[in-house]
């Protein structure tokens, strides 16, 4: 009995991050460097270039001191940063993912804009030099930037270069159309070199979208969401539809095989089973790395009667937010932090090491120059994609409240059209349905 | 039989003596459940920057909505079959080893309790890799006898697998029950029944069985207790209540809605749902086990 009073409290009490503050401690120490907390969510060997990042940062000056600290996933970051807010205990800079962008931008004096907090530092700071597409995405209606890109990636194709040549098809020329997936496919899967064609990781990301900004469709009114809280979502409209019912009927004929939502889907190019995937090309070091055949990668392909395609890919991956509530001294070492992330050797070296795009032209150049994409062909694509042509209203990025929740919306409306429980039109009604309520209610939160 | 009633001195004494008890339930259980009462009659803001009163309107808003039932039914299916399941399988098992000579039977109750030991988010990753559609061992001899198993897109293959890796698990606890509960049948009834000229099957059906009834009732509300809440972390780690929500249950959305969704209004609506229908199952379960067990 008491056991399970102590079950049902214990359940209560992880419903109630809000209250249980972190136990962070933040002292000003008046003597030693001034501590600046960065929460990330990079594991693993991303997590260790961030500590030499701050390593770095550190040493290149002794009025601050930098420390990153790994809160878990991307949600465990988000959750934990809310919670310490609420608190009082909040760090001076999070990571938030790119679905958590609506959310953070409606946090009024939560947080600092960056543009701002340059202005008020007086950090030196030109928002001309970032990748328009990549900043279009953290930028208010006025163009002024609202967080700082840190790991921004872009879906492309990868496909397995033996498979092709054993289905006697062209390693070097991967499909560009959709029509040429179809029938690389049948290909692929007759040769008996791989069991299906293709597979998609980030199916929403990947099929709705990335995929609409990609044929300059918008997924919904008032510019994909950029221009007020009031918009709609219009996924439902026929070519999405007439997407995703192909994508069904391929499922059905063998030729795509679901994976699975955010990067699961990875195992199955990895192992061999097939032919082509769909991912963000911060996947490009962990394919090197688990693929055991040579691999090459395309632009996402398109169907080549709609109007306006291809236009550009729009970008997925985090950026930082300056938290509210800490002292002008303390926002000073954030702003020279935040221009130092920015210097070209700094973030062409992420950019390098880990496939996330590089934030900058110069950064870019740099790569260029120092021969980076010669020496690693493929790696360049993302980048070639995603500045193709300029961004449209629809392909400048999306903007919706609630998005974490409207994301696991699409996903579930996919997985019922590609397991042939809905028709395709009936499952994105739905999912517009159900997107345009969760949208409602941020709207009633937020005003 | 009376009982002696023993009287402290110290008037203060008891009190203090409950004390740390009284203090961990208020901390751990009102204090957070009634925060989670109040939070639901509320519209907020993740930041805690605008809170609004709505009266029962998160109420309105999850019971009107045609997938917080599909949650309940999910939820419902899932603690059947794993109650049922995971009961059958300890009851099996504690009778074969029960029927073993002991020198060979200690062995064999050292295997079946071990997973017992599994935490449930390691029992995920262990059935994960069984069942991956990919590299998973078991999914490899499926797809030898043609079986199109993909659970990643099948919900009711999810389901299942769910069900099944969640009882796997709770298997080990009835089994130690059940055999404590065969151990205490005096070998005497046994004995006389066998003597009477029953078989195996029929000392198992009549006297056995009805021996046994405390046990089971007992077990049958731990195990939907268990099935309902402790089926996280077994969830969490092999579906992440994909897909389309298919292995998604009350606690698992509780967690996506509040966590993920950052709807904290929502979130404590539906623990307080949880809550209610805590308290009444711990109720019934009260009111018949009294007498029943001893």
């Amino acid at each position: 009995m008491r056991k399970r009073l102590l079950l049902a409290g214990a359940l209560m009490l992880c419903l109630l991050p809000l209250f249980a503050g972190g136990s962070q401690e933040q002292v000003s120490a008046q003597d030693g460097p001034i501590e600046i907390f960065w929460w990330h969510a990079m594991g693993g060997k991303l997590g260790e270039k961030v500590d030499a990042i701050a390593a770095g940062f550190n040493s290149s000056q002794a009025v601050y001191k930098l420390i990153p600290v790994n809160k878990g996933s991307y949600a465990e970051t988000m959750t934990a940063g809310i919670a310490a807010f609420r608190s009082g205990t909040q760090p001076h800079i999070m990571q938030v993912f790119e679905v958590g962008t609506g959310s953070m931008m409606a946090a009024g004096k939560a947080i600092v804009p960056v543009y701002e907090l340059m202005k008020r530092t007086g950090q030196a700071f030109n928002s001309a030099d970032y990748l328009s597409t990549v900043t279009g995405y953290y930028t208010d209606p006025k163009g002024n930037m609202l967080s700082m890109p840190f790991n921004s990636s872009t879906p492309i194709l990868y496909y397995n270069k033996e498979a092709f040549k054993a289905a006697g098809l062209d390693p070097e020329r991967p499909p560009k159309t959709w029509a040429e997936v179809e029938a690389y496919s049948k290909k692929l899967v007759a040769s008996g070199a791989v069991k299906a064609g293709f597979t998609t990781a980030w199916p929403s990301w990947l099929m709705i979208e990335n995929f609409s900004a990609w044929h300059d469709t918008p997924i919904g009114t008032k510019s994909n969401g950029f221009e007020g809280k009031d918009a709609e979502f219009t996924i439902n409209n026929p070519l999405v539809v007439r997407h995703h019912e192909n994508l069904a009927q391929w499922q059905k004929e063998g030729l795509f095989r679901y994976g699975g939502r955010q990067g699961n889907a990875d195992a199955l190019f990895s192992s061999g089973e097939v032919g082509m995937i769909f991912n963000s090309s911060a996947g490009y070091a962990g394919a090197k790395a688990s693929c055991d055949f040579e691999f090459g990668t395309g632009m996402l392909p398109y169907y080549d009667d709609v109007k306006g395609a291809p236009r550009n890919s729009i970008i997925g991956g985090a950026s930082l937010w300056v938290m509210g509530g800490h002292s002008e001294g303390e926002y000073k070492g954030v702003a020279q932090f935040l221009a130092y992330l920015s210097s070209p050797e700094v973030q062409a070296d992420w950019h390098q090491f880990t496939g996330y795009l590089p934030i900058t032209y110069a950064a870019y150049d740099l790569s260029k120059k120092q021969g980076f994409y010669q020496k690693n062909p493929g790696t360049e694509t993302a980048l070639l994609q995603m500045t193709l042509n300029a961004p449209t209203a629809n392909s400048k990025g999306l903007r919706f409240g609630n998005f974490v929740q409207i994301r696991d919306v699409f996903n579930s409306a996919q997985e019922s059209i590609f397991s042939g429980e809905k028709s395709a039109q009936e499952g994105l009604d739905e999912a517009v349905r159900q997107g345009n309520a969760l949208l409602r209610k941020f709207e009633a939160d937020n005003t | 039989m009376v009982s002696k009633q023993i009287v402290f001195k110290q008037k203060l004494l008891p009190y203090l003596l409950i004390l740390p008890e009284a203090v961990i339930i208020l901390v751990f259980f009102f204090w957070p459940a009634s925060q989670a009462v109040l939070q639901s009659f509320f519209r907020e803001d993740p930041w805690g920057l605008s809170k609004q009163f709505v009266g029962i309107a998160n109420y309105l808003t999850l019971f009107s909505d045609e997938g917080y039932l599909k949650v309940i039914l999910t939820t419902l299916y899932l603690s059947s079959v794993v109650t049922v399941f995971s009961l059958l399988g300890g009851l099996v098992f504690a009778w074969l080893v029960f029927s073993l000579p002991k020198k060979h039977g200690s062995m064999y109750q050292t295997l079946v309790i071990w997973p017992y030991a599994v935490a449930p988010a390691t029992a995920g990753v262990v059935w994960l890799f069984l069942f991956n559609p990919r590299v998973g061992i078991a999914a490899l001899v499926l797809e030898y006898f043609n079986v199109d198993w993909n659970y990643v897109l099948n919900g009711s293959q999810a389901l299942l697998l769910v069900s099944l890796a969640a009882s796997w698990k709770r298997i080990s606890y009835n089994f130690l029950f059940f055999l404590a509960g065969f151990m205490s049948i005096p070998r005497s009834l046994v004995e006389s029944a066998v003597v009477d000229g029953a078989g195996r099957l029929m000392v198992f059906r009549k006297v056995i069985l009805p021996l046994l009834n405390p046990v089971i009732t007992f077990l049958l509300t731990m195990n939907l207790l268990y099935s309902v809440f402790d089926t996280f972390g077994t969830i969490h780690q092999l579906t992440q209540g994909g897909p389309n929500h298919a292995t998604e249950t009350l606690v698992y959305k509780v967690f996506s809605d509040g966590f993920l969704g950052l709807d904290l209004g929502g979130s404590s609506a539906q623990s307080v749902v949880i809550m209610t229908a805590v308290i009444i199952i711990t109720v019934i379960q009260f009111k018949f086990t009294q007498r029943k067990v001893v």
